[in-house]
């Protein structure tokens, strides 16, 4: 505990304390460090259930489970690592980063605040709990669809998918509510002096995001409506029996889930410029082109989804437009790309952990995007579709882009929240495992997709079986190397060297100007940015 | 924070969460809209709106093959298939195909059959002019029978469309519930 804290107890301004704390608190700080904590814990949960499905594929023929257990796994592995994994990690920074870097007291509508974030406990019981039902003999157990639900086979299976809808319900809320705080808070709260074009590359890329999920998040939850109704209430909006039509849910699905790819992405984008440039010692490079290529990637993101679906018997002058606009997206990722390069060219680099997963991220995620642009191609397409290179690619991008890029902030921000540096040594093994064991689990469905082994199925042709040995080790080794983050995590909140305000010498910033850790309120006196 | 910066918080979050609810009304907007653009495009082998078909005294020389599939959905204890599974007609002439269906259940029940069209660029070229999917299909315990479809390819059909497969898709409808609660 510190100073700070001590000093708050008996004045009205104290936390309660236990339990309640956590409940009632309508502090950022506290809300980011719950956010990142459910974050983690399901990313576990998540990572337990592939580990499975890796187990299940290890050999061809069946193992270990029936085949639905094996459709549900997958699906809800994805759900689980997307909607309560990623994006909870993401606004626990933005919660605990935002008025830190803006020179805000908090966030503009803390209550909110609180509610968004104890939506998500009762979202993820309802995502689980048909497994733990099925158990009792009580349904077939969880959503058995993939994470995608397309219709008609979500109209007809089982219960676990109404849970997965109203799971999805609570977290579209979460997100929007969350998305609408962060928005007002960055527009009404910044300091004084502070414009938009002085904002932190992190606040920018939070901000598309911000706007994006309201935007888009509410498409989705029109669309697991529409199936709610479809199931139970008569609705042919997706029954081709009443005039309805199943391919209209795979765009009204893709009109969100594009560029939820991009949501999950924003705020690794703008943390990584942060970390570039502490760790290079130069400013950053290109700030004015980074943000604008956030502004481009923000409003093409929403007008490709069509590439998802592409041999979903589109007509040529739609492939192509989805092709070409598609594509296009690469031209300002490559700005960011650049401007990536740029910040550490030349610069006085040190390799800290932070460093390295924000390195292994540009690269590893290089890959994905560029993947991506073969998978967008209309004519590659037709074969790559459906097939494991496509789960390949968005590993890249997901977990080398996402959770990678994540874990770099957790390493560069953590020494700031708990006021202890990290583990350095154990921080780089476990970078290490997990760049090599991410690309021996990843690359070789690459090549198993190239060679036509299709996604979602639970065995496989004797061809296929070195590869996916291979893969499945790679998973076990990386799953077995986030535990080393979980060691690093906990001993890094139980203590270790003290961090100094400025936790890292080239880091620069209005969040490096406050004690790590930061007293429980901040910025009460507001900041006055000079030029 | 002071009571007119919270007011002004409050005002502004009220704007995205009303955004946030026009979004929600957007996906429903979209149903209709992308109907109205499949039905306009012939995309997604919809045959409803085909477009107008040329004098059928006007028979084109060249021969498209018609490929015929039948698939009864879940829920419908449905024998269904066509009699002949492809025949070969010339645009611009009507051409009858014949399906055979039995109920294989010891009650009546209704069905619906739901057509689509491949490839779908092709679908408005294709114009039913009497088919057993116009109306919904009552069959008794163990009936069997004979329906027909009768088309017309437009002589407009794109020159690179040399096979287009029918196929058909049949539903329970919704009197088979109605027959289900009749049964005790």
């Amino acid at each position: 505990m510190t100073t700070a804290d001590l000093a708050l107890h008996g004045s009205p301004h104290a936390p309660p304390r236990g339990l309640m704390r956590w409940l009632t608190t309508t502090n950022h700080k506290d809300i980011g460090t719950m956010y990142l904590v459910f974050s983690l814990v399901m990313f576990f949960v998540g990572g337990a259930m592939i580990l499975l499905v890796r187990a299940e594929l290890f050999q061809p023929g069946m193992q270990m489970m029936q085949p639905e257990l094996f459709n549900q796994l997958i699906g809800v592995h994805a759900l689980v690592m997307i909607f309560m994994a990623l994006m909870p990690a993401a606004t626990g920074f933005a919660n605990w980063m935002i008025p830190l870097m803006i020179g805000a007291p908090d966030m503009a509508l803390p209550r909110l605040n609180n509610w968004s974030f104890w939506l998500l406990p009762p979202a993820a019981a309802l995502l689980l709990m048909p497994f733990a039902l099925a158990l009792f003999g009580v349904g077939s157990g969880a959503i058995a669809t993939g994470w995608t639900f397309y219709a008609p086979l979500s109209v007809q299976d089982g219960m676990g998918l109404d849970f997965a809808i109203l799971a999805i319900h609570l977290l579209g809320i979460s997100s929007v509510m969350g998305s609408i705080n962060i928005v007002v808070t960055v527009f009404n709260l910044r300091a004084p002096g502070m414009t938009f074009m002085k904002l932190p590359l992190f606040v920018w890329g939070w901000l598309i995001t911000a706007f994006m999920l309201i935007a888009v998040i509410p498409v989705l939850a029109g669309a697991v409506t529409m199936l709610l109704t479809d199931r139970h209430f008569g609705t042919h909006f997706f029954n081709a029996a009443g005039g309805g039509d199943p391919i209209l849910f795979q765009h009204l699905f893709w009109f969100f889930g594009h560029p939820e790819v991009y949501i999950v992405l924003f705020p690794v984008w703008g943390l990584t410029p942060h970390i570039l440039s502490a760790f290079a010692r130069k400013p950053v490079y290109g700030y004015r082109a980074q943000v604008y290529a956030f502004w481009v990637i923000g409003i093409l993101s929403v007008i490709v989804w069509g590439h998802h679906i592409m041999t979903s018997g589109m007509s040529t002058g739609a492939l192509l437009y989805f092709m070409y606009s598609t594509m296009s997206i690469s031209l300002p990722l490559s700005v960011l790309f650049f401007c990536w390069i740029a910040t550490i060219w030349r610069g006085a680099m040190t390799f800290e952990a932070p460093m390295l997963f924000a390195l292994g991220m540009i690269v590893l995620f290089g890959i994905g995007g560029l993947t991506g642009l073969v998978l967008a191609d209309a004519a590659a397409d037709a074969q790559y579709h459906h097939s494991y290179f496509v789960v390949a690619h968005f590993h890249y991008t997901l977990f080398a882009g996402g959770i990678m890029g994540i874990m770099a902030g957790v390493y560069f921000w953590l020494p700031k929240m708990t006021g202890h540096m990290i583990d350095e040594i154990l921080a780089k093994w476990h970078f290490w495992l997990t760049a090599i064991a991410f690309n021996l689990t990843f690359l070789p469905q690459f090549f198993v997709g190239l060679a036509g082994m299709p996604r979602r199925v639970p065995d496989y042709a004797l061809q296929f079986a070195e590869f996916n040995m291979l893969s499945s080790i790679g998973a076990f080794v990386l799953g077995a190397a986030q535990l080393l983050f979980l060691i690093v995590v906990v001993k890094c909140i139980r203590g270790g060297p003290p961090a100094p305000a400025k936790v890292w010498e080239g880091a620069e910033g209005l969040e490096w100007t406050v004690p790590s850790p930061p007293p429980h309120h901040t910025f009460q006196t507001r900041p006055v940015i000079g030029e | 924070m002071d009571g007119h910066q919270r007011r002004a918080n409050l005002a502004f979050a009220l704007k995205l969460g009303l955004a946030a609810f026009a979004m929600f009304g957007f996906a429903y907007a979209l149903v209709p809209l992308y109907d109205v653009f499949c039905q306009a495009t012939g995309l997604n082998g919809r045959t409803g709106q085909t477009k107008a078909i040329s004098a059928p005294s006007v028979v084109d020389a060249r021969w498209v093959t018609v490929e015929f599939n039948g698939d009864v959905m879940p829920g419908l204890p449905w024998r269904f298939e066509p009699r002949l599974h492809k025949l070969r007609a010339h645009p611009g002439q009507a051409t009858t195909a014949w399906y055979r269906v039995k109920n294989l259940a010891d009650r009546p029940l209704g069905g619906r059959a739901v057509p689509s069209v491949t490839p779908p660029l092709a679908a408005r070229y294709f114009a039913k002019l009497e088919c057993f999917c116009f109306s919904r299909q009552r069959l008794n315990a163990g009936e069997e029978r004979e329906m027909p479809v009768t088309f017309i390819i437009s002589r407009d059909l794109p020159a690179e469309v040399s096979t287009l497969t029918l196929s058909y898709a049949f539903f329970p409808s919704e009197t088979t519930t109605l027959v289900r609660g009749e049964k005790p």
